[in-house]
């Protein structure tokens, strides 16, 4: 498993290759910032690539929630990522991933303020950067509304994960991978 | 999740909770070899700090001599495997001789670790809450996947015994032991399966990647050491190549999913349309995309049944009279303007009636071209039939009205509707437009569903509305009706005592109509105040019925002409006869002979019927053409030209025009169904008539399809309410058959009664068309079929059958109500399933085990206090249900104890009396397995549950 270029060490590329497409993601990773991340990986550098450079990625250029999504991620939770953090977000959005791990994350994405609820301001602040402010405040307090009393199982105000999951693995479209044509 | 899982899970968790909680920081992997630990024993340290039952008790002790004589065996060969570390992780290597010193190495690791965690996890017991929930999911997921549970468990504690003396052995006889133990192989073989599962579900966990890196090395590294003690060590690369399988088949289903996507034509186009004005345009698109379709499938019919035969094989232009444009017309024949009104060479051209031949057969196929004629005409009729039948029937299989989308309508809408696999910024500026028109017509729906108001009064107001626009109608028709009757009398009058008017009277108030009515509709409507979807259902089939006068007035007109044309063919068959009568006569009595020969006369100068079939044809092909120009004159007036002026006027004008008055077009929806489903209609009536209009028709949809999908995207505006259409599009195929239906019966008629002209069409010569089919059936079939088919056509035969069939309408009909209010039922039912639900979840009860586990995966629960009190597993149901089942095995494997945990924990009495103190957080998060409530029972949960705390609260 050599690579000409990169230099990792036997047992890392090893347990890279097993579930990553290892070697593509990492000349991912490292075209996006070739000066700052190394060839050498066998010490485990301690390399970050900014947020600026993540979110302009072309798989997460266009997605609403490509901050939040970066952040999740990484494990700073500025959206910095390391090589481990990168492999992960690709492992997790891959379509291998299983479907209680996607929810796991997407709850998490959704949490915008991080309080392990989703509140109504995380609601209305999907919803926003959903539809990109283009619906009323009245429609918008509506909707959140709505999805408050449909997924709120205990009336807490506030969706829990285990409402979130409730809701979603019933959705039909929920990893069922319906490609918009691009 | 099926049920199944549940119970599995739950066990998992328990025991997650109570081992894994501190080992964080020692590493993810610890979690997986925890499990082999687990089953083999126990250490010594934490057994004595742990408040277990006796019998279980008893077990430990079992385990324990082998385990320690394990150790000491490993000690000595300690030195070798640290060799052989290294090796291991280049390749494998199988020599039996390492196989034991493999195998004892691992024990070692084991034992040391497990020391270790001991040690470490009372100390950090307190702090983790993270890394349980995660583990604890990560257990679950491994569990869900392991085939082989309790079955290998049994095995497991079978073997048990006899691993303890095989270690004792190889321990005893050092590393020289060659080979290993029925035993001790068959156990290596369960922990290789373990690991190999965890590898497989390694990247299912919600690990960062560090930890998943470290896990994934200890099982490899396990795995690869001990399948080369086993002798079979593709393990791994049977495991990379499942995995590079999985993943080409998903991809390859994902390419195959795109390409059937960019198979459908036009998809990208409509799905552009509804992400703008909403699925109700887009439906539209979609039925002209279906129509499209079925034209094409017709027009295959027509040309490759009929026109291409006659074209290939049939006499060649110019042959006979009526392939042939009568010589006084010959001047004109090619000029432009009577091209376009259909005459000069369209007119005996292969597009008409008119130009086929009688001949029986011709070619050297002797292909029947009449009866094939006869029989495509029909079966046009016979295949739309079917298709929209079938479509419809289909479409009501998918469901409803498209309102009921399920409980979670919005939520879906919420949180799955982005495409994160769109990497396109124009895609994204669509799916953004999408999502909120979506967004819009669910508000629209809901609104709907919240407004209530005076029954009373909108139902009057429904009726008055009702009244109105039948009294409209009702005019309409009798304006229609009166100005046809005039325009039959005017007919008798000579032509040209007539002023414009009175000519175009039929036609001029036909448009008026046309113009006038839907809008009044529309305005009417707006009493009904009903929901848009269905206010537009109302709309078309007002339309509609208005529509009808128009079809009923071009049917008039058009009987009238053929009756007429009828006339004038006899007198002039009557003339050719007695022309050809003289000839003969004359011939014979001025050449005295009997042996005349046939008559000598140009094609082009033979004497002609009318021929009204190619008349027929002709008013149909007219027709369309001028509906095409109408429909395209329109869009380019009335939407183009419109947003044209708008938009650039607005700089200079003293309103604002894009706000104010004339503003954009919106998307006429019903005027475009209807206007599409009319002019099938035509087409299959005039199909029989001038075989080309199908292909005509194909054309006119191919563009419309592009003309409109421009016009729509660059000149109008999105519906002020944009609602979502039904998903079925069966209003349209409904108001379709029935337009099929009633295109079906002229044409059917014209077979069946009136008599084909005697010098042009197929069926010329004939009394009746369809004697086609039964000259067929007389000269070219068999006796018994053509017995069979008199049989068949026996009023005594067709009688029962009728009645049958009605009788079967009416079971399938009863059928379809039981079905329709067992369904009913049963939403009714899941409703109530569902408050229940949600109403016992207020309790602060969960009892959905599963979901709970879920719920405390997430992190930072921990932070929360642990619980002041634990419940105590009823030990009743702990005995009953399967602890004595697992009870010899319990101390052997972790799994036997955690499921006992388990059935404890999932039995349905969680809130049993708490008899006593809570135990200190500190106590050793191992295995808990006695009936008394142990410190890592709150923990077995999954983490402090903040339910359980709740509710316990809450008492």
């Amino acid at each position: 498993m050599g690579n000409k270029q990169t230099i990792f060490s036997a047992q890392q590329l090893d347990a890279y290759q097993s579930y990553v497409p290892f070697q593509r993601l990492f000349s991912r990773y490292r075209d996006l910032a070739p000066q700052l991340v190394p060839l050498d990986y066998t010490h485990q550098p301690d390399v970050k690539l900014p947020y600026e450079l993540i979110g302009s990625m072309p798989e997460l250029k266009d997605n609403p929630f490509r901050q939040r999504i970066a952040e999740v991620f990484s494990e700073d939770g500025e959206g910095n990522m390391t090589l481990d953090d990168f492999l992960d977000m690709f492992s997790v959005l891959s379509e291998m991933a299983p479907r209680d791990l996607k929810a796991y994350y997407a709850f998490k994405i959704y949490d915008f303020n991080n309080d392990d609820f989703i509140c109504k301001l995380d609601l209305v602040k999907t919803l926003n950067k959903l539809t990109r402010n283009e619906l009323t405040e009245d429609e918008v307090r509506m909707v959140c509304e709505k999805v408050m009393d449909e997924a709120d199982m205990d009336n807490d105000g506030r969706l829990s994960l285990e409402d979130f999951q409730h809701v979603i693995v019933r959705a039909p479209e929920f990893l069922r991978y319906r490609h918009t044509p691009q | 999740m099926p049920p199944k899982r549940k119970k599995d899970v739950v066990i998992r968790s328990e025991d997650v909770g109570i081992e894994i909680d501190a080992q964080e920081d020692s590493g993810s992997e610890e979690e997986a070899r925890r499990r082999a630990r687990n089953r083999r024993a126990k250490p010594s340290p934490r057994r004595a700090k742990r408040p277990v039952s006796d019998d279980e008790d008893e077990e430990e002790e079992e385990e324990e001599p082998p385990r320690r004589k394990g150790r000491r065996g490993k000690a000595k060969v300690q030195d070798s495997d640290e060799e052989e570390e290294e090796e291991e992780k280049k390749g494998r290597k199988k020599k039996p001789v390492k196989a034991s010193n493999r195998k004892k190495k691992a024990v070692k690791e084991e034992s040391e670790e497990e020391e270790e965690e001991s040690a470490e996890e009372r100390g950090k017991n307190k702090k983790r809450g993270k890394a349980p929930s995660k583990k604890e999911k990560e257990e679950q997921n491994k569990v869900k996947k392991s085939g082989k549970d309790k079955g290998s468990e049994k095995n497991k504690r079978k073997n048990s015994g006899k691993f303890s003396r095989c270690s004792i052995l190889s321990s005893g006889s050092g590393s020289d032991s060659d080979s290993l133990s029925e035993g001790e192989m068959e156990l290596l073989k369960e922990e290789v399966e373990e690991k190999k599962k965890l590898i497989t579900t390694l990247r299912n966990k919600p690990w960062r990647m560090k930890r998943r890196l470290q896990q994934l090395k200890e099982a490899q590294a396990f795995v690869e050491k001990f399948e080369g003690a086993l002798g079979k060590g593709k393990g791994r690369k049977l495991y990379a190549y499942k995995v590079m399988m999985a993943k080409k088949l998903i991809k390859f289903k994902r390419d195959f999913e795109n390409f059937k996507t960019a198979c459908i034509p036009w998809e990208r186009k409509i799905k552009e349309v509804e992400s703008h004005f909403g699925s109700s345009v887009a439906s539209y698109f979609i039925f002209l995309r279906w129509m499209y379709g079925l034209n094409l499938v017709l027009f295959g019919f027509m040309f490759g049944l009929v026109v291409m035969p006659e074209v290939l094989m049939g006499l060649p232009y110019g042959s006979i009279p009526r392939k042939t444009v009568p010589r006084p017309l010959q001047e004109t024949a090619m000029d432009l303007s009577v091209l376009l009104d259909f005459g000069g060479f369209m007119k005996y051209s292969v597009l008409f009636y008119g130009y086929y031949n009688d001949e029986r057969t011709i070619g050297v196929l002797q292909f029947r071209l009449p009866l094939s004629y006869l029989l495509v005409g029909v079966g046009i009729f016979g295949y739309s039939l079917m298709v929209v039948i079938r479509t419809m029937a289909r479409n009501a299989n998918e469901g409803g009205d498209g309102t009921d989308e399920g409980d979670f309508n919005f939520s879906w809408k919420m949180f799955t509707s982005w495409d994160y696999l769109i990497g396109n910024p124009e895609t994204a500026d669509n799916k953004f437009a999408s999502i909120t028109t979506s967004f819009k017509e669910s508000i629209v729906d809901e609104q709907e569903n919240q407004k209530d108001e005076n029954i009373h009064l909108r139902r009057f107001l429904r009726v008055l509305a009702n009244f109105f626009i039948l009294c409209t109608l009702g005019g309409s028709g009798y304006l229609i009706y009166f100005v046809v009757k005039r325009s039959q009398e005017f007919a008798e009058i000579d032509q040209d005592n007539l002023s414009w008017f009175e000519k175009n009277e039929v036609e001029f108030v036909m448009s008026l109509l046309g113009l006038v009515c839907p809008p009044l509709f529309e305005t009417i409507a707006e009493l009904e105040e009903y929901h848009p979807r269905i206010a537009l259902k109302w709309q078309l089939g007002r339309i509609f019925a208005l529509f009808l006068g128009n079809l009923y007035t071009f049917l008039f007109a058009l009987f009238d002409e053929v009756n007429a044309k009828l006339e004038n063919e006899k007198s002039i068959k009557n003339a050719t006869i007695t022309a050809y009568n003289e000839y003969y006569s004359n011939y014979s009595s001025f050449y005295n002979t009997t042996d005349v020969p046939p008559l000598d006369i140009q094609p082009a100068d033979a004497i002609r019927g009318p021929c009204w079939e190619t008349a027929v044809g002709i008013e149909f092909v007219k027709l369309t053409v001028s509906d095409i120009q109408v429909t395209y004159l329109t869009i380019l007036i009335g939407d183009f030209l419109r947003a044209v002026l708008v938009r650039f006027l607005n700089y200079c004008w003293c309103w604002d025009l894009e706000a104010g008055f004339p503003s954009y077009g919106e998307f006429d929806i019903s005027g475009n169904v209807l206007g599409l489903i009319f002019n099938q209609g035509m087409i299959w009536m005039g199909a029989f008539y001038a075989p080309g209009l199908v292909g005509l028709n194909v054309l006119r949809l191919l563009s419309s399809m592009y003309y409109q999908c421009w016009a729509v995207m660059s000149c109008n505006v999105p519906h002020e309410r944009v609602f979502k259409a039904s998903r079925s599009n069966n209003f349209y195929m409904a108001l379709l058959l029935l337009v099929l239906f009633l295109s079906l019966l002229p044409v059917v008629y014209t077979i069946m009664t009136l008599s084909p002209s005697f010098d042009c069409g197929p069926f010329s010569g004939r009394e009746k068309m369809y004697e086609i089919v039964m000259e067929t059936i007389e000269k070219d079939l068999p006796a018994f079929i053509g017995n069979i088919f008199t049989y068949a056509t026996n009023p005594g035969l067709i009688l029962p059958a009728v009645l049958l069939m009605v009788l079967a309408l009416y079971y399938l009909n009863a059928l379809s109500k039981g079905y329709q209010q067992a369904n009913l039922d049963l939403k009714k039912k899941m409703q109530m399933t569902r408050d229940e639900e949600k109403n016992r979840r207020n309790n602060k009860d969960s009892t959905n085990q599963v979901m709970k586990d879920l719920d405390d995966l997430l992190p930072n629960r921990s932070l929360i206090p642990p619980p002041e009190e634990e419940e105590p597993p009823p030990p009743v149901a702990q005995k009953g249900s399967k602890s004595p089942k697992l009870k010899p095995g319990s101390a052997a494997n972790g799994k036997g104890v955690n499921l006992q945990k388990e059935v404890s924990l999932a039995a349905t009495n969680p809130r049993g009396v708490v008899n006593r103190p809570p135990g200190p957080r500190g106590g050793p998060p191992g295995n808990i397995r006695g009936p008394q409530p142990g410190p890592g029972r709150g923990r077995g949960r999954g983490g402090p549950s903040s339910k359980a705390i709740g509710f316990i609260r809450g008492c």
